[in-house]
């Protein structure tokens, strides 16, 4: 009988949520001898909201138990271990056994996360177990032309996963037509958008498909050295990718002459420091090359001028971990997921006010309903869906009436949206539109590299306009000096960075106008977000008299004795929401 | 935004005397690799918790690149930093998802309980406070990073436990090593 594996998701959002804590707990149960089982340890499978997760396998199957944490374990694998019990309330997902999760994988097609969470990531020989480095061996032995593996790609319909859209094999059709002495490819894995972990799960959860990636994209353009990009805020994501580079080198399959041939291709790590322009291109070159990340102006693209001017190759951690499964099964079987122009899959990064927040990979051309409500479980407290942001700060947001379009790159950006890298922040009624484009537009212009006068400088005037609104400062003639503004960066600026910046701004002013005016003219936030917009009052059928409020309020700006009706006094309160967060009784109006 | 924390023997780098031999072999190794800057800098980060303004001159004399690209580099990017910081980073995430599940409310009540605002250290030198733009736990928002350890969410009321039990730590430990 084989001996029942438990295995604990060790990714960053585990460790967050205590899974390094469970994961020594079930050491020293171990330590005890009482029960025998084998202990492993894996990455996210994506299911971010019940995590810590543990995954039971003996000859009963798979079995995936959520909110594992160090109090909680002990029970349930006693009760399964032990008992032969399974604890169905906290089982999440298993092979043999339906489980009240199970919409969350309904619908779900893995392609680039397919080993995510399906084995160690710092153990090259699972990954090998795995069919990694498979692909790559293949095309090498067999002798196979660039031409012909660059065609696949074509064919595979494959589009640039960090949110640009550009055809994968075209580009790699380019820097393969530039003759040069040295070539490069590059891993962009500087994922700088707020509210997007994809590729940060990529790299932690299965390294070795973006090494992989990245060496066929080596072979087929003719370059013999990698380099990834990526943020230093992603240590964990640094560590397994230098682990496994480390493997695969050991290994041979990284180096010189690779299974036998004259092929040679090597890739290191070069850590970021922080700065979200160099997601751009020609800024992450400048960025290796230790310079100051600025964009430069294009042509010269980098497939015929890249880093240290030579042809280079640049694509997204997504896109790479899609290359090696296009190889093993043909460019047919990717292009049979999706629709017309956008082929193949996506992955997203749920968050915001939905129930099930995670990571998800689902076919292009579902719609964005079926994310949220099938897959995502629906909005946090049953409130009412509002709007999503996809593409970040160089997105927009898409209202709940266009929940119905379906995803690919045609149809988001019909919207004003952009598909971007596959952020996807779901939000309910309580989030002020104005507020949220506020933020973005404060995000952009602290990371506008200050090349562009448009971008340096209008983003500038745009969030100060912003926040005159939200301030309930907000004149008559704000709305169009905005839209005039958005349009004169987006015209006028070098890079995507300030091309996109106001297009949070014209999402919102497209399908929020209204909460515009409301801030503009009737000094309102329908949201209840906008502090000084805010109105606090007391409810005097309410108001028990307690005199909690009184006492917490730092202005004193409530009066009233023991069991009287309380007042606030206008003129002095600071709109703290302090005897709101205070009162038990429901008795503080907010208008 | 990585920032190792400065260890007690290294206390001395809050005066503005750093021990520059510390990052010699850190010059030697990598002073004549082209595309090197920002890894000298990450390192001498690394060293001190902060870049001295004295380090300009030695790795300028190292690597022939001017003091003033130099400091446009490490200027440009947000990871650097040319002051000295706390014992312990308080990085409250700021990303979308935090954002509409109220990262604000975090920050003001740990400004409130440490008395100093966003990027600011506190007067024994025990805590800096900063905001960063996205963690990547964006499922577990609002969502703060104090050293290698993430907490998730918090509201106020959790944030400012998580500190308090940290300072007492701190007090706690004090005189145990200095015995």
């Amino acid at each position: 009988m084989k001996k029942t594996k438990v295995i604990v998701g060790l990714g960053s959002c585990g460790i967050a949520a205590g899974a390094s804590k469970t994961y020594s707990k079930l050491e020293a149960i171990l330590a005890t001898g009482e029960m025998d089982f084998e202990l492993a340890r894996t990455s996210c499978i994506g299911m971010c909201y019940k995590e810590p997760l543990v995954e039971i396998q003996d000859e009963n199957g798979k079995i995936i138990y959520g909110d594992m944490t160090a109090e909680t374990v002990e029970t349930v694998l006693r009760s399964h271990l032990l008992d032969g019990k399974i604890s169905t309330e906290k089982a999440v997902h298993a092979e043999k056994l339906s489980t009240q999760e199970d919409t969350f994988f309904e619908g779900q097609v893995k392609i680039a996360l397919r080993n995510c969470g399906y084995f160690d990531p710092e153990s090259i020989e699972e990954a090998l177990q795995q069919d990694a480095y498979k692909a790559v061996k293949q095309i090498i032995q067999t002798k196979r032309s660039q031409e012909e593996i660059i065609q696949t790609i074509i064919d595979s319909g494959l589009r640039g996963r960090g949110g640009g859209g550009f055809p994968t094999g075209l580009k790699w059709k380019f820097a393969h037509q530039n003759e040069s002495d040295e070539k490069y490819i590059i891993c962009n894995a500087d994922e700088g958008d707020p509210g997007a972990f994809m590729d940060r799960s990529l790299l932690e959860g299965d390294p070795h498909a973006v090494l992989e990636g990245m060496m066929i994209g080596g072979y087929a353009i003719g370059a013999t050295q990698g380099v990834i990009y990526c943020r230093a805020e992603y240590p964990l994501a640094i560590k397994r990718l230098n682990i496994a580079i480390g493997q695969a080198r050991e290994k041979a399959l990284l180096g010189n002459n690779l299974f036998g041939s004259t092929f040679s291709f090597d890739i290191y790590v070069k850590e970021g420091a922080g700065a979200f322009v160099c997601g751009e291109e020609t800024a992450l070159i400048a960025s290796i090359e230790g310079k100051r990340g600025m964009p430069r102006k294009r042509p010269p693209f980098p497939a015929v001028s890249g880093l240290w001017t030579k042809p280079t190759n640049i694509n997204n951690v997504e896109t790479w971990a899609n290359v090696p499964w296009i190889i093993n099964h043909g460019a047919e079987a990717y292009a049979a997921y999706g629709t017309e122009k956008s082929k193949g899959t996506k992955v997203f990064a749920l968050t915001g006010k939905i129930k099930h927040g995670g990571l998800v990979e689902v076919p292009m051309g579902v719609t964005i309903n079926d994310i949220i409500f099938k897959l995502g479980g629906g909005i946090q407290g049953n409130k009412k869906f509002k709007a999503v942001q996809l593409g970040g700060p160089s997105g927009g947001c898409i209202p709940a009436e266009l929940g119905d379009t379906i995803v690919d790159y045609d149809s988001v950006n019909a919207t004003g949206a952009i598909m971007g890298s596959g952020g996807m922040v779901v939000m309910d009624e309580s989030t002020c539109m104005i507020d949220l484009a506020k933020f973005f537009l404060n995000f952009t212009q602290n990371e506008s590299c200050g090349k562009c006068t448009f971008c340096r400088i209008g983003t500038k005037r745009m969030l100060e306009m912003l926040e005159r609104i939200t301030n309930g400062k907000g004149e008559d003639g704000d709305i169009e000096k905005l839209e005039n503004l958005a349009h004169q960066i987006k015209n006028n600026s070098l890079c995507g960075l300030g091309q996109t910046a106001p297009n949070p701004v014209l999402t919102t002013l497209k399908y929020f106008r209204h909460e515009f005016e409301v801030h503009i003219y009737d000094k309102k936030c329908p949201a209840k977000v906008c502090k000084p917009l805010l109105t606090y009052t007391i409810d005097p059928h309410k108001c028990t008299g307690c005199t909690v409020c009184a006492v917490k309020c730092p202005t004193n700006a409530i009066d009233g004795g023991r069991k009287e009706t309380h007042h606030i006094k206008q003129e002095i309160c600071i709109k703290c929401g302090e005897c709101h967060s205070v009162c038990r009784f429901e008795a503080i109006l907010i208008d | 935004m990585r920032i190792t924390r400065i260890a007690q023997s290294q206390q001395n780098s809050f005066s503005n005397h750093a021990d520059l031999s510390l990052i010699k072999p850190l010059l030697k190794k990598y002073s004549q690799k082209p595309g090197s800057l920002i890894l000298l800098l990450q390192g001498t980060q690394e060293t001190y918790g902060y870049i001295p303004a004295e380090a300009f001159t030695i790795i300028s004399e190292a690597t022939g690149i001017a003091e003033a690209d130099i400091y446009g580099v490490a200027t440009f990017y947000a990871q650097f930093r040319l002051s000295p910081v706390g014992k312990n980073i308080i990085k409250v995430c700021h990303g979308t998802a935090c954002h509409v599940q109220d990262a604000n409310k975090i920050t003001d009540a740990i400004q409130d309980l440490l008395g100093v605002k966003d990027g600011e250290t506190t007067s024994d030198g025990a805590f800096t406070l900063e905001s960063v733009a996205c963690l990547g736990c964006c499922s577990l928002a609002p969502v703060m990073m104090i050293g290698e350890n993430t907490y998730g969410k918090l509201n106020g009321k959790s944030a400012v436990k998580t500190i308090r039990e940290l300072k007492n730590q701190v007090c706690k430990d004090k005189p145990k090593s200095e015995k």
